[in-house]
């Protein structure tokens, strides 16, 4: 292992590098800039072409997986509205020239009989590695849980991960606790209602599920107090 | 420059100069993607489609590319692949996407395609460019799959997702975590290096 043949052959022909040149002509400043400008441009163009193509899967891939998700929340709903966070107010309509992703979104599900179940909504905050980002489903005049996912997490593989790959642990937010909901340790519990079995070596982990669904339900049910708006027929 | 045939050109970076495992370049991607075999082949695959659409691109136009500004010019003939193929992994396999998240713009610094640029593409034929970069990305591919292979069966128990034991099995979390990147990369390696000696001490006698 002691040779190195790929940098020898490199400084062999670093060495014969200056005879390939012809002899040092001085490249005139404007044909290194015009070089930098033509192929910035064609490499600008190439991207904007293929992003072209590529946005509308992309859009289209991130659309499904919300709408699968927020189905997954509000387990039995039929179809749900989205609402926007508009001046402290839901609001169906978005404000005149504004962007869809400039506003938080609440998705309020009906079941058949056009009765509100439910209302999802997602959240983000710090947890042991990067933001991990909730969505959950709760009914928003009992504070009754309705379920969770987990959108995005970099938790620990093996350890951490188990937020969204345990079963057991997950099933926890799908059987009606009543928040605010407290992260114990497993198998302590005194029968409370709200009580979730935090997962053994991911505490850290579990404990911010737990905090992002309390803060979130915290935050939203004086939203949702103020009346969510009528559909328009 | 040493004269090499093209057969030369194409196998010599699968393995006799390994881009990760003899030359230690690309060591990022290497040590941060491979915690299972499908992110392994994921990150190879843009890394293949980038090395060698660099290649030859360069190659083609290295007589029009002042030396002055060479190394702009290809990192930023680099960089609009690299955006390429992290739009189109975006768009078709979004899962390995999310999985290999900030690694694959970071492909763009990845000093084993660099190298190929300024040692080899940029002095030689678009075609023995190309076969060069083939053959260093199938050494890099070899390289990220025999890392991602050791830390799938030892941290989860898999490969390719296939359970490889029973229940019973309790997997070595720390393989997938950063630090079984290091002792995996650590131990193929050594375990080169010892055939390596063996060989030439058989030689030798």
């Amino acid at each position: 292992m002691n040779e190195r043949p790929e940098s020898e052959r490199i400084e062999v022909q670093a060495a014969e590098a200056p005879q390939d040149a012809p002899e040092t002509e001085q490249v005139s400043t404007f044909r290194l800039v015009a070089t930098l400008a033509v192929a910035g441009a064609l490499a600008g163009l190439l991207i904007v072409m293929v992003n072209l193509h590529t946005k509308p899967i992309i859009d289209k891939y991130k659309a499904e997986q919300l709408r699968l998700a927020v189905y997954e929340v509000l387990p039995g709903v039929a179809r749900y509205r989205t609402l926007y966070l508009v001046d402290g107010a839901l609001s169906a309509e978005l404000p005149e020239g504004s962007k869809e992703s400039d506003f938080r979104q609440a998705y309020v599900g009906y079941d058949e009989a056009g009765q509100m179940t439910g209302v999802a909504v997602s959240r983000g905050e710090s947890g042991f590695q990067d933001i991990v980002q909730v969505i959950f489903g709760f009914e928003p005049d009992t504070g009754i849980l309705l379920g969770m996912k987990v959108l995005e997490s970099k938790e620990t593989p093996g350890l951490g991960d188990k937020i969204f790959k345990d079963r057991v642990f997950v099933d926890q937010f799908f059987a009606r606790p009543q928040t605010p909901l407290a992260a114990i340790k497993a198998g302590s519990g005194k029968g409370k209602p709200g009580e979730i079995d935090a997962i053994t070596g991911a505490t850290i982990s579990s404990k911010v599920v737990v905090s992002v669904i309390n803060n979130g339900v915290a935050e939203w049910l004086p939203v949702l107090e103020k009346g969510i708006p009528e559909e328009a027929q | 420059m040493r004269n090499t045939t093209p057969s030369q050109d194409f196998v010599r970076g699968i393995w006799k100069e390994n881009p990760v495992l003899i030359q230690m370049l690309g060591l990022c991607p290497a040590l941060a993607v491979t915690n299972t075999v499908k992110n392994a082949l994921a990150m190879s695959a843009a890394t293949f489609f980038v090395l060698c659409c660099s290649s030859v691109l360069i190659s083609s136009f290295k007589h029009l590319i002042p030396k002055e500004v060479r190394i702009s010019s290809y990192i930023l003939v680099i960089a609009t692949f690299v955006t390429l193929a992290d739009m189109m992994l975006q768009a078709y396999a979004p899962v390995q996407h999310k999985e290999l998240g900030a690694f694959i713009a970071l492909i763009v610094v990845n000093c084993m395609i660099l190298g190929r640029q300024e040692a080899f593409a940029s002095r030689n034929k678009v075609s023995r460019s190309l076969l060069d970069a083939i053959g260093t990305g199938i050494g890099f591919t070899i390289a990220l799959v025999m890392m991602g292979g050791f830390r799938e069966i030892l941290g989860i128990g898999t490969f390719f997702d296939i359970p490889l034991f029973g229940p019973n099995f309790e997997p070595w979390v720390v393989m997938v975590l950063p630090a079984g990147g290091f002792l995996t990369l650590g131990f193929i390696i050594l375990g080169m290096g010892f055939h390596e000696q063996r060989k030439k001490a058989r030689a030798a006698a």
